[in-house]
């Protein structure tokens, strides 16, 4: 049994060594500091944290101004209010003028659970995606949650890093951490299968699954979904039968629509995509939901079985 | 003459030839906004030339004070002040709005001078909070200035920022509220009432300071008097008139967003020798 951690507690744990080094990091939140973890640099770092209240316009349009004078700003509130309720202020006041602002946004996609639709951000990754300028990680695990944070500490501009709620297994790792490059952790000829973030352990239990019927599926995970790695999914567009695609989030938008765009413009191919359709989330606990919205293993293999 | 007295004389005409500028740039560029330029015009003006520490020939330098412009849309005024300061030639002030000028429809930092961009309204304020708040952590005495137009301050955004300068106790910060009545549609009390306007940031906790926004004593007066407050934010609410300066556009809402015609222009012009 793989290492189960919450990727938020790593995120916390993260900004304290960043803070060490940075004394340029500041870190800001809305009222749920205790939920994102932000309050574990806070404590080691009070006069660097800055506590918004329930006000994340004002949150995001004041990191610009923070990054304005030199600071590196994360900032951090559930995925639904950094990208729905401050959208404006992300586009116009932040990516507009390119800052070092590090939007890391917790409790994304259906496996928030029992507080239901309301705080299920589905639609996060379509609303960044479109922004210039802004780059966006979403890490699979614990330990990827470490590599995200700190490429974009490290790296110039915006970023958007997309953070689930509950614990994650840690998975084995083949290949070291790139932003910007896919990380291939299967080959395969039949059919390839691209996912993000939670998606990624189950396609791995889909192609463990698969394997055992003399399929061949290879995997990507895609954490990086700005800058993208079109190489790596025209490479495999080549090279394999099909695409499957697999995100906690809407089929629209999201990792699904990067890859079909990148596969129209160079190599058509057949891709299905795994995610939410139309529809909004609801109350249940995270394993019941990816079950109701068909994202599990078996759901992914029951596609790869029709597509190829 | 008095040297304050002269000083004053030197700064009104400085506004003038600041409000000439504007009409120019505007009457070139074929669009943009007269009416709330004006009218910020000689807050803008005092502020640039007698309050503000700042170098034109250093834009980055890290101790100068900050200013931003929430209500973006009257950047023809920032970018003649700027011109006038010396951040860029004069001549560029005619390439308003034009493609690839670094003079855009709304600031963008390509403005030599401008921090952050905006034209978006109601986010300035909150803006100003993280450059105030930025000076508290390096040490650093800069103050920091925010100009806002009445109508935007109907933006929650804006009473979010309200409620947060005035908890972190920002003394550092000055907004000034460019109250000249009027926004696109029409009075502000028609559209939107903002009154009672003082008793609303007095109630979240910022020092309150009415003034005329075109006598200049007073203008001056206010930001000596806002530097002294210590332990929360200050506000000047400054009185003006829309398109002041220019008596066809004095409060006629048209003149928001509608640049003169030539015709007009040069009638403007003889009015501000």
């Amino acid at each position: 049994m793989s290492e189960m951690l919450y990727q938020r507690d790593i995120y916390g744990k993260t900004l304290v060594e960043l803070g060490k080094k940075n004394k340029d990091i500041v870190v800001l939140d809305a009222d749920l500091s205790g939920s994102t973890r932000t309050k574990i640099f806070a404590a080691e770092f009070p006069e660097r944290f800055f506590n918004f209240g329930v006000a994340e316009q004002n949150m995001m349009a004041s990191s610009a101004g923070f990054a304005s004078c030199g600071k590196t700003v994360f900032v951090s509130t559930f995925a639904i209010f950094a990208t729905g309720r401050a959208w404006d202020q992300v586009r116009n006041t932040v990516s507009y003028s390119n800052f070092n602002v590090k939007i890391v946004a917790t409790h994304a996609g259906l496996t928030v659970g029992p507080d239901g639709a309301s705080h299920q951000a589905l639609e996060d990754i379509a609303l960044m995606r479109v922004i210039p300028n802004m780059k966006i990680i979403v890490p699979c695990d614990g330990p990827q949650t470490r590599d995200a944070i700190t490429a974009a500490a490290n790296t110039p501009g915006p970023f958007y890093v997309r953070l689930g709620r509950a614990k994650v297994p840690t998975l084995e790792k083949k290949e070291e951490f790139k932003f910007g490059k896919a990380e291939v952790l299967a080959e395969g000829k039949d059919v390839t299968i691209i996912a993000c973030g939670v998606m990624v352990n189950e396609a791995l239990a889909a192609i463990k699954s698969l394997a055992a019927k003399k399929i061949k599926a290879g995997l990507l995970n895609m954490h990086t979904i700005r800058p993208f790695d079109s190489e790596a999914v025209i490479s495999a567009a080549r090279s394999s039968k099909a695409l499957v695609v697999c995100e906690e989030h809407s089929v629209i938008g999201g990792l699904a629509s990067a890859v079909d765009e990148v596969i129209a413009e160079n190599s058509p191919v057949k891709a299905l995509r795994l995610g939410v359709r139309n529809r909004f989330g609801q109350s249940g606990e995270p394993p019941e939901l990816l079950k109701e919205y068909q994202l599990t293993a078996a759901d992914i293999e029951k596609t790869v079985l029709k597509i190829i | 003459m008095p040297d304050n007295e002269k000083e004053i004389r030197e700064l009104e005409n400085k506004a003038r030839q600041i409000r000439r500028l504007i009409i120019q740039m505007l009457a070139k560029a074929g669009s943009g906004h007269p009416g709330g330029s004006l009218s910020s015009a000689d807050l803008l003006t005092a502020l640039y030339f007698k309050v503000l520490r700042h170098n034109p020939q250093d834009p980055k330098w890290p101790q100068r004070d900050r200013f931003h412009m929430s209500k973006g849309h009257c950047c023809p005024l920032w970018y003649a002040v700027l011109a006038e300061s010396g951040y860029f030639p004069k001549e560029k002030l005619l390439t308003l709005r034009q493609l690839g000028s670094i003079l855009q429809g709304h600031p963008d930092r390509r403005t030599p001078g401008v921090e952050v961009a905006s034209g978006s309204l109601g986010q300035g304020l909150s803006v100003a909070l993280g450059m105030s708040l930025s000076a508290r952590l390096d040490k650093l005495d800069y103050r920091v200035y925010c100009l806002m137009g009445d109508g935007e301050t109907q933006e929650g955004n804006i009473w979010e920022a309200a409620m947060a300068c005035s908890h972190y106790k920002c003394d550092n910060l000055c907004a000034i509220l460019d109250y000249n009545g009027f926004q696109i549609d029409g009075k502000t009390c028609e559209i939107m009432e903002l009154e009672p306007l003082a008793a609303k940031w007095q109630a979240f906790g910022w020092k309150t300071i009415e003034i005329n926004g075109h006598d200049m004593k007073e203008i001056i007066g206010a930001y000596a008097e806002a530097k002294k407050i210590k332990g929360k934010p200050a506000i000047i609410i400054a009185r003006t008139t829309k398109g002041k300066g220019v008596s066809f556009m004095e409060n006629v809402c048209d003149f928001h967003g509608r640049a003169p015609t030539e015709e007009e222009a040069k009638i403007a012009l003889k009015e501000l020798e």
